[in-house]
């Protein structure tokens, strides 16, 4: 059995696709699992499950040692070869508990997964993407996840049958407690569908100045902003949402321009697989020249709002 | 507090370079350092020691010269510091068994701390993988600790949320970048930790059974990124006329 888990809907049907495929080289079924609910099993079933299993347990929130203690019986019970799990926070976390509570192997964030002598082989960047690991499992189940959009989802047949089994589960309680749930302020920008995006970095002196970076996206009509760490993480001038690189959002617009952005390693990271990338920065030595197409090297409060104009005309 | 610092050394990785022809990264020979986000735990156990007391222990799993890179980490703060060499091909699933089995030999410990991942490898399993071989609960990715006397309340950043979770003793929790700024040790604390102890314990006195891998790394690939590196300087509004058409002749101005 190959199985599939992410706690996000969109995420678990992208995993399906590839759930399907690995599953039909093995000569083996897919399985969908829903934990707590079973609101998404004709959805599953429709995207390419041959079956659903709706864990029924006790729980309202989201605890890794509950929900391993869930799946490690699930995986159990039907055999399970290949696990693959969503790569969010959430996803990573259960899935590295899993597999050591199965003492088994486990790759995360795996953009590219196949079968290869009956064993599953991934790839998934490594030193902050300055190469790609290409590994092997010699213990089973295999456990993988991976991130959003590494893979589209399987169209819908429509009426697709298939088993749903509902089930209670017992599992191991946490001691722990979880008291609060808070939405974290973000602008609901969605970096990583932008085709578009203007990125903004310690270059910029104040808050407000920011505004030259929204002044050029509108102009190219991409309205995207994104950002580098330091003005997320550290001066929050803008929410989380917009930051990219290594621990933020992973980009792929077909143009990308970098203002103010020295070009450390780890912001490279979240958007090396841009199109088109352009870079202003004062500093000709700057590292952002080396991972950019086309660059200016000047003061980005001389060039931008010049640039922002240029463009307007241009596209008229 | 007993407070057990999981830390790894890890290869730089802003001074890896790509080898022209192969394009695969030249591993050898590049600057060693503490993975970052570790050091942010050693700095948040140490802010927790200052205020309710306790001792640290940090424990790497890496090659013998690690023995310098654990001497920094005492000059923070940290008490003792525990290193043992793995075997061979390695792995997460070896590796976590080392850790736990080192602190389980610690023993007696209150809060297990890692970085949220390595910043060589960034998989994050290993905190995780580490409390479930100890059988506690986990707290990922907590951008604040505070200890009380029979629990912790952290809350963990899940990007679009914040979970705030509390756990009674004894927890693991691995930490954000962002929890803090870890210290830098003043010369005094360098000179005094040369008299802190440094425990070298083999993979066989921590780990009981066979240590086998569960992964093989099959290859390394290199990524090549290739960018035209065309740079515009002098004269401002050329630069930007060229720049446009530039970008117009590649049709991205739609
Ligand atoms: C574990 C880890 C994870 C990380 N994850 C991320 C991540 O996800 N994303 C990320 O971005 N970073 C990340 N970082 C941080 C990263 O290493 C860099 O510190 C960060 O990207 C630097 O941001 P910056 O380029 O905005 O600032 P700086 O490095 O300070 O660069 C500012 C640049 O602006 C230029 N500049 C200044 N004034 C002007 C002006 N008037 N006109 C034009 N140019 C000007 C300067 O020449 C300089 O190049 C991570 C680091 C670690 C250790």
């Amino acid at each position: 059995m190959v199985l599939v888990y992410s706690d996000d809907k969109k995420l678990t049907l992208e995993l399906l696709n590839k759930g399907k495929e690995l599953a039909k080289e093995l000569h083996k079924k897919v399985i969908a699992v829903c934990i707590g609910h079973d609101s998404f099993a004709k959805d599953y079933l429709e995207h390419g499950a041959d079956s659903v299993i709706a864990a029924e347990a006790d729980l309202h929130t989201f605890k890794a040692e509950e929900y391993a203690s869930i799946l490690e019986k699930i995986v159990k019970e039907n055999n399970v070869e290949v696990v693959l799990i969503g790569s969010n926070k959430n996803g990573k976390e259960l899935a590295a508990r899993l597999s050591a509570k199965l003492d088994t192997g486990c790759v995360t964030d795996c953009t590219n997964v196949y079968v290869k002598d009956k064993k599953i082989v991934t790839e998934r960047m490594v030193y902050s993407g300055n190469a790609i690991a290409v590994e092997q499992f010699l213990s089973h189940p295999q456990i993988v996840t991976i991130p959003p959009k590494a893979f589209n989802p399987l169209p819908k047949t429509e009426g697709h049958k298939g088993e749903v089994i509902k089930k209670k589960y017992d599992f191991e309680r946490s001691p722990s407690k979880i008291t609060k749930v808070q939405e974290m302020k973000t602008e609901g920008v969605n970096v990583e569908d932008a085709e578009i995006i203007v990125s903004c970095g310690r270059g910029f002196k104040n808050k407000d100045d920011i505004r030259l970076v929204r002044e050029l996206a509108d102009a190219l009509k991409g309205r995207t902003i994104g950002c580098s760490r330091p003005i997320a993480a550290d001066l929050k001038w803008l929410s989380e949402d917009h930051w990219i690189g290594l621990s933020g959002h992973k980009v792929k617009p077909k143009l990308y321009i970098a203002c103010g952005i020295s070009g450390q390693i780890q912001h490279i990271a979240g958007m090396r697989d841009s199109g088109v990338v352009v870079a202003i920065n004062k500093d000709p030595e700057a590292l952002i020249f080396k991972s950019a197409d086309y660059g200016i090297v000047g003061d980005l409060y001389q060039v931008l709002p010049k640039l922002t104009n240029a463009i307007r005309e241009k596209m008229g | 507090m007993n407070i057990v610092v999981c830390a790894k050394q890890v290869v730089d990785v802003s001074e890896i370079k790509v080898d022209s022809s192969t394009k695969k990264p030249i591993l050898s020979g590049v600057p060693q350092k503490i993975s970052d986000i570790d050091k942010n735990a050693l700095e948040e156990a140490i802010r927790i020691k200052e205020k309710h007391g306790g001792k640290i222990t940090v424990v790497t799993v890496g090659p013998s010269d690690a023995k310098e890179r654990i001497k920094e980490l005492l000059a923070m703060g940290a008490d003792e510091g525990v290193l043992v060499v793995p075997p061979q091909n390695a792995d997460y699933s070896v590796v976590s068994h080392i850790l736990a089995g080192a602190i389980k030999k610690i023993g007696g410990y209150d809060i297990v701390l890692c970085g949220e991942a390595s910043i060589d490898m960034f998989s994050g399993q290993m905190g995780p993988r580490v409390a479930g071989l100890l059988n506690i609960p986990q707290i990922t990715y907590a951008q604040n600790v505070v200890v009380e006397k029979d629990k912790v309340v952290s809350e963990r950043n899940l990007g679009d949320k914040a979970v705030t979770i509390e756990s009674p003793y004894p927890v693991l929790i691995t930490v954000t970048k962002e929890i803090n700024q870890p210290r830098l040790p003043s010369l005094m604390q360098i000179l005094a930790s040369s008299s802190k102890p440094i425990h070298k314990w083999s993979a066989s006195d921590v780990a009981s059974g066979k240590l086998e891998p569960k992964i093989k790394t099959v290859d390394i690939k290199g990524v090549p990124m290739v960018r035209k590196n065309v740079i515009f300087h002098d004269d401002l509004d050329q630069c930007v006329n060229k720049l446009v058409d530039e970008l117009a002749k590649v049709g991205v101005l739609r």
